[in-house]
């Protein structure tokens, strides 16, 4: 289990970067290498260069800016998970960080590899959907930004063409405080999930749910948001009936099977985990001290 | 004082907490060359041609070696029957490369050597391998049906064995019973999995021979079958185990690749070096795998067992590398430590498509632990009778000791339970977990929601299998203490054990003691490491070994400082005049005047040497006996078990060191609830392994699991003069039988049988939603 | 073969060395300088037995390039001790508390602690199970492991004081 032969690149610029991707053919990009490697040294993948992109300056980095936290792609994982800015404005990151791979994957690992890698039960694409990030791609001579939901394709396939790079991930906050929640059933700790929920809620004064937002991972070919258990949810003060309405779409989702679970028994671990997330998500927001929306 | 009975730090530590051990891949020889395996990708097919000229040609490759090259340096292509007292091959043996029909995705087919790993594995990828594909046999009940295609088109049935395993008038039982109970039931066993896989390196000597370091269990079988197989003089030929990352069973086999990389290295006139790789251990290593019970008990009206009858169908995998013991293993141990009067059960022993089968951490013995306590379970459910209740009714009871089974081991002796108080470990341990008042905090848990249950398993574990072990003691003239022995360490602290039986009888301490085990230029003799064996054997013969040593010192010293002997004693390192007033004489001293010197006297009537070899023999095995406590909580809603709280009570005989102990209990427990929850090597229909990785095949990791709690009672075995039982497989063998009879226990709202392992959440997710369906439909009925 | 020169520093040395750009640092570490307390299980980041620490944070060295390591500080197993041969004391507690037993998974298991115990001197022994989760041992059932984890940040505290 030896990685096959390859080139080996490392830009020290992101210039350099890009105009090494404009060039080359049959390129990976080589980040936190988590992912990656495994393939490599498991020789699923022939790439004919590595572009390693651990050395190029300005791909780091958590940053508020406005009403939104803008992450590095190159930001390591165990970095957001610690992060102050992360937990106070956005704490449901770390919160599922903390369910991705193990300490030293986490030490390596980054949170734009994660998301252009795109397994479907990964934690950090399913936040990404949930909050309606933003991806910010640079390519030579220009770059572009696409919704979450416009990055994922389709199984394992983003809209990263081979000669772009994403370069950050940027997270509209809600307003503060509200309530988050991410669940998830795997068989192992650390293993990746079954099925995950992730839930953002918020209250109005009149303790209503105001607004709300699902995303479950590891059910489907992608991480998939739940428009309809959202509407079901908004307005209500998450009774049981309006709560058993919103999980009875779990029935509805896209779902696929394989050895570590048929596509039904998925869907039912997705209800399982979402009413946890929904349960504890509410609490949270119910738990908060109230203020101003910001 | 004494070293034996005490928890002594580990002589292996110190080396391996800085980074020193030595495993086989840390050896590194000069000029050293790699080797890589091709393998086959079809579970079954002929194959049509191998082209690995564009694989010659690539950068570092020093050969690429198929079967007809292999040859000229082979007796056969086929290995001799492991560990067996004929060695010789037969139509199930493996080959050492098969050039012309592959049986299971993974069997070797040629050999890359080449400056480094990383290129034989490129040249490995491009050889081109043509297979015409042949009829797959996955299904070991699908095997031995009637029209079923051969597994090998060499075999004229896939059926390996077929053996009865009977005592008793079972017809007669079945004829007065009160109550017949009946179930079918899988046990899946996963594979071995030590951390590091398998390994050898081969070193071309300037006389023709070679020494050979292998990861192996078995170092003495693996010299005969390479001295048999290469033709080598066996004055040529070293082989050693250096440490070993582990065994659990599957290093107990010879395998292709121990054969096949020493040739090569004969062939090229080159040192060879092949390490297992994670995905050749899924695909190559032996697992220990399926077997399919059918069983009837026939019990009187108050649960005690009459007799019981049925079959098993044991899955072989393509290649039997060694005799069936397993299964007989499993068939003789099933009724464990129960009276059972009448027995009749009929092993069928099946070919496969899929890797081969031997053993794994426990051997046969964890399957028919599962079977029997399942169905002592079942009969307590039908009966209406408390689970312990029926067990207790049946243990075999401490006055009947020793107590022989009416079955032949394999030496041929009766298999007679040597010694143990069973029902008493069973009332111990019951008291222990809280067994009686369980079913108050599993109605309280009830209440709100949560699935509490509670299992038990019994089990009981021949160990220290023979025919002996070989046990050298020397004292060098630096003084140095050695002990040699043919038994084989994996990891488990046997050079501890067995310095602490060599010091206390020669008045040193265990760390001043060193062990080699497991080199065959070290001891002449040896059998290795398997069947929970070590300590009892070789521990026993370095016992009287140790014993001889002092004697022959205190004789020598007699002699040197002409006092009787009667008032000398052996402490310290010296031997000295009782009381202490006369000056010691060191084992040094000794070890130096019994050297010799030329032409000088030496002392009389005492053999040249302070040192003394032993081989204790043995034919009969030291049962040891286990009583196993699980308590579970099931989450209905994803069908997830979590193990909140193990009891586990031992009888392992006299402790040599009580901590080493405690050690392999755990760790065997830990395997077995992995067999339970999480464990399960999967193949589709076409034979085509499915979990070939880590992130597949779920090994548990510490937060699955709970603290253990252990206790001990010591009944000296009085088959060995150490009076001791071995402890490698017995924390494995009835722990799976007890976390599943826990799950059922957690499951009874829901009224579900469960006769298999391992279950998976999603098993028994469908398995509860099932139960509810059925439970609604009938609420629904009209009365 | 397409070889680098690599510069780094491993447990406090500088070291130079060359490498095919395709050799694991688990590889490099092993074979090239021969520190082969760092030990290889599964070659696909599952096991936890090749952790070593580079620039302090533990990293699975399977995972990584040797040309990765490019002017970093590497940590190994053969470093845990002091230069006088001090036992480190998770060192000292796993020998005390039977942590180990074919001592295969070892060293990743003492790199992950390290790390870990620097952090959270005081853990609960879930934290610790947590901690090691990233890290297989097949001999132990992990208990022992766990507890030896419990003595040394005891250890570490009462030297902190």
């Amino acid at each position: 289990m030896k990685p096959p032969p390859f080139d080996y690149v490392r830009p020290e610029s992101l210039e350099t970067l890009l105009s090494t991707l404009a060039r080359l053919e049959n390129a990976k990009i080589l980040a936190g290498g988590q992912s990656l490697m495994p393939m490599l040294n498991l020789r699923y993948v022939f790439p004919d260069v590595l572009v390693d992109i651990n050395r190029v300056p300005g791909l780091a980095g958590i940053r508020l800016e406005g009403d939104r936290l803008r992450i590095g792609a190159m930001t390591r994982q165990r970095a957001i998970e610690t992060d102050p800015l992360a937990a106070a404005h956005f704490p449901i990151l770390p919160e599922a960080l903390r369910l991705v791979g193990h300490r030293q994957t986490r030490n390596r690992g980054t949170i734009g590899g994660s998301l252009c890698h795109l397994d479907p039960a990964a934690e950090l694409p399913t936040v990404a959907l949930l909050a309606d990030a933003t991806v910010e791609i640079a390519r030579e001579g220009g770059t572009r930004t696409l919704s979450a939901a416009e990055f994922i394709l389709g199984y394992m396939t983003t809209a990263l063409g081979q000669d772009e790079v994403l370069t950050a991930v940027s997270f509209p906050l809600w307003h503060r405080p509200h309530g988050y929640s991410f669940q998830e059933f795997a068989r192992r700790h650390g293993d990746f999930a079954i099925a995950s929920a992730a839930c953002l809620l918020a209250l109005g004064p009149d303790g209503r749910i105001e607004r709300v937002a699902i995303a479950i991972g590891g059910v489907g070919p992608v991480p998939q948001r739940m428009p309809a258990a959202e509407a079901a949810l908004a307005g209500t003060r998450g009774e049981p009936e309006a709560v058993a309405r919103a999980l009875g779409f779990c029935d509805a989702l896209d779902a696929i099977g394989d050895f570590h679970g048929s596509a039904d028994y998925r869907r039912s671990v997705a209800r399982s985990v979402l009413r946890k997330a929904l349960g504890d998500a509410r609490d949270r927001a119910a738990a908060a001290p109230t203020g101003p929306a910001q | 004082m004494r070293a034996v009975g005490r928890s002594v730090p580990r002589i292996e530590d110190p080396a391996l907490l800085v980074g020193k051990g030595r495993y086989v891949d840390d050896i590194a020889l000069p000029g050293t060359l790699h080797a890589a395996f091709v393998r086959s990708a079809s579970a079954h097919a002929r194959i049509a041609a191998i082209d690995t000229a564009a694989a010659a040609g690539m950068p570092g490759v020093h050969a690429v070696l198929t079967a007809a090259d292999l040859r000229p340096v082979l007796r056969s292509l086929r290995l001799p029957l492991g560990a067996s007292p004929t060695s010789s091959e037969n139509s199930s043996t493996p080959f050492v490369l098969n050039g012309h029909e592959a049986a299971y995705v993974g069997e070797p087919i040629a050999l890359v050597v080449a400056d480094t790993r990383y290129e034989a594995e490129d040249a490995a990828g491009a050889v081109f391998v043509d297979y015409e594909p042949l009829p797959v046999v996955a299904d070991a009940r699908r095997a031995v049906e009637a029209g079923t295609p051969a597994v090998r088109t060499e075999l004229a049935s896939n059926l390996l064995n077929r053996m009865m395993v009977a005592f008793g008038d079972v017809d007669e039982a079945f004829a007065k019973a009160t109550h017949v109970v009946a179930d079918e039931l899988w046990q899946h066993r996963g594979c071995g999995h030590p951390l590091e896989g398998r390994g050898v390196l081969a070193e071309t000597r300037p006389d023709g021979g070679l020494c050979v370091w292998s990861s192996t269990q078995m170092p003495h079988d693996l010299f005969h079958t390479l001295a048999g197989m290469l033709g080598l003089d066996e004055n040529c030929l070293r082989v050693v185990t250096p440490d070993v990352g582990g065994g659990f069973g599957p290093k107990y086999c010879i395998y292709p690749e121990e054969l096949a990389v020493p040739a090569a290295a004969l062939l090229l006139g080159r040192n060879v070096k092949w390490i297992e790789d994670r995905r050749e251990n899924f695909l190559s290593a032996v697992q220990e795998r399926d077997q399919y019970w059918s069983l009837e008990v026939a019990t009187d009206g108050d649960g005690r067992i009459l007799g019981m009858r049925g079959r098993l169908i044991h899955d072989q995998g393509a290649y039997a590398p060694k005799a069936v013991n397993l299964p007989y293993n499993s068939a003789s141990a099933v009724t464990g430590p129960y009276v059972v009067p009448a027995f009749a059960v009929e092993v069928l022993i099946a070919h496969t498509n899929k890797v081969p089968v031997s053993s794994v951490r426990g051997a046969g013995y964890p399957q028919a632990a599962f079977a029997m306590e399942r169905m002592i379970d079942l009969v307590a459910a039908r009966l209406g009778i408390d689970r312990v209740a029926v067990r207790a009714r049946n243990l075999i009871p401490p006055e009947k000791m020793p107590y022989t089974k009416p079955l032949k081991a394999r030496s041929g002796a009766g298999i007679v339970y040597d010694s143990g108080d069973y029902p008493a470990c069973q009332a111990e341990a019951l008291a222990a977990a809280g067994w009686h008042d369980f079913p108050r905090r599993q109605a309280e848990a009830l209440a709100q929601g949560r699935h509490l249950g509670i299992g038990i398993a019994n089990a009981v574990k021949g160990t220290g299998r023979g025919p002996f072990e070989s046990g050298v003691v020397r004292v060098a003239p630096s003084g140095r203490v050695s002990v040699f022995t043919g038994a084989t360490a994996m990891g488990q602290g046997l050079a501890t054990a067995l310095a602490q039986i060599c010091a206390d009888e020669l008045g040193v301490r265990p760390e001043e003691v060193g062990v080699i085990a497991g080199d065959t230029a070290f001891a002449q003799f040896g059998l290795g490491g398997f069947a929970s064996r070590q300590l009892v054997t070789a521990g026993s013969s370095v016992h009287i070994a140790a014993k001889a040593v002092a004697a022959k010192a205190i004789r020598a010293a007699s002699t040197m400082l002409d006092l009787p002997e009667a008032e000398l004693e052996l402490a310290g390192g010296e031997v000295r005049g009782r009381g202490g007033s006369n000056r010691g004489i060191s084992l040094a001293e000794i070890a130096t005047r019994l050297r010799g010197a030329p032409g000088y006297a030496f002392p009389a009537e005492i053999e040249p040497g302070l040192e003394a070899s032993i081989q204790w023999k043995t034919d009969a095995l030291a049962y040891a006996n286990a009583c196993h406590v699980a308590e579970v909580e099931v989450d209905i809603e994803t069908g997830h078990v979590g193990v909140s709280h193990y009891i586990a009570l031992h009888d392992s005989g006299r402790l040599i060191n009580p901590m080493i102990v405690d050690g392999q209990i755990k760790g065997g427990i830990a395997h077995g609830i992995g067999n339970a929850l999480y464990e399960l090597m999967g193949y589709d229909e076409e034979g085509q392994p499915l979990t070939t990785t880590f992130a597949d095949y779920l090994l548990v990791t510490a937060p699955e699991l709970p603290r253990f709690e252990t206790l001990y009672r010591e009944t000296p075995s009085p088959i060995n003069p150490l009076g001791a039982k071995g402890v490698g497989e017995a924390g494995t063998i009835p722990a799976a039988a007890a976390i599943i009879s826990a799950v059922e226990d957690a499951l009874r709202p829901f009224g579900v049988r469960i006769s298999q392992t391992p279950v998976t959440p999603e098993f028994l997710f469908n398995l509860i939603s099932k139960a509810r369906a059925k439970q609604r439909a009938e609420r629904e009925m009209p009365a | 073969m397409n070889a680098r020169s690599i510069a780094l520093t491993v447990n406090g040395r500088p070291v130079n060395g060359t490498a095919d750009v395709r050799t694991t640092l688990a590889d490099f570490l092993r074979h090239s300088l021969r520190l082969t307390g760092t030990h290889l299980g599964c070659e696909h980041g599952v096991c936890g037995a090749c952790t070593v620490l580079v620039d302090g944070a533990s990293v699975r060295s399977c995972l990584m390039l040797a040309v990765q390591a490019e002017g970093a500080h590497v940590r190994t197993i053969e470093g845990l001790a002091g230069p006088d041969g001090e036992l480190h004391p998770l060192q000292t507690a796993f020998r005390d508390k039977h942590g180990l037993q074919c001592g295969f998974c070892t060293p990743g298991m003492l790199m992950t602690l390290v790390e870990f115990l620097e952090e959270n001197p005081d853990p609960a022994e879930a934290e610790i199970r947590d901690a090691i989760s990233g890290n297989i041992c097949r001999c132990t059932g992990y208990e022992s492991i766990v507890a030896a984890a419990l003595q040394a940040a005891a250890e570490i505290r009462e030297r902190r004081r």
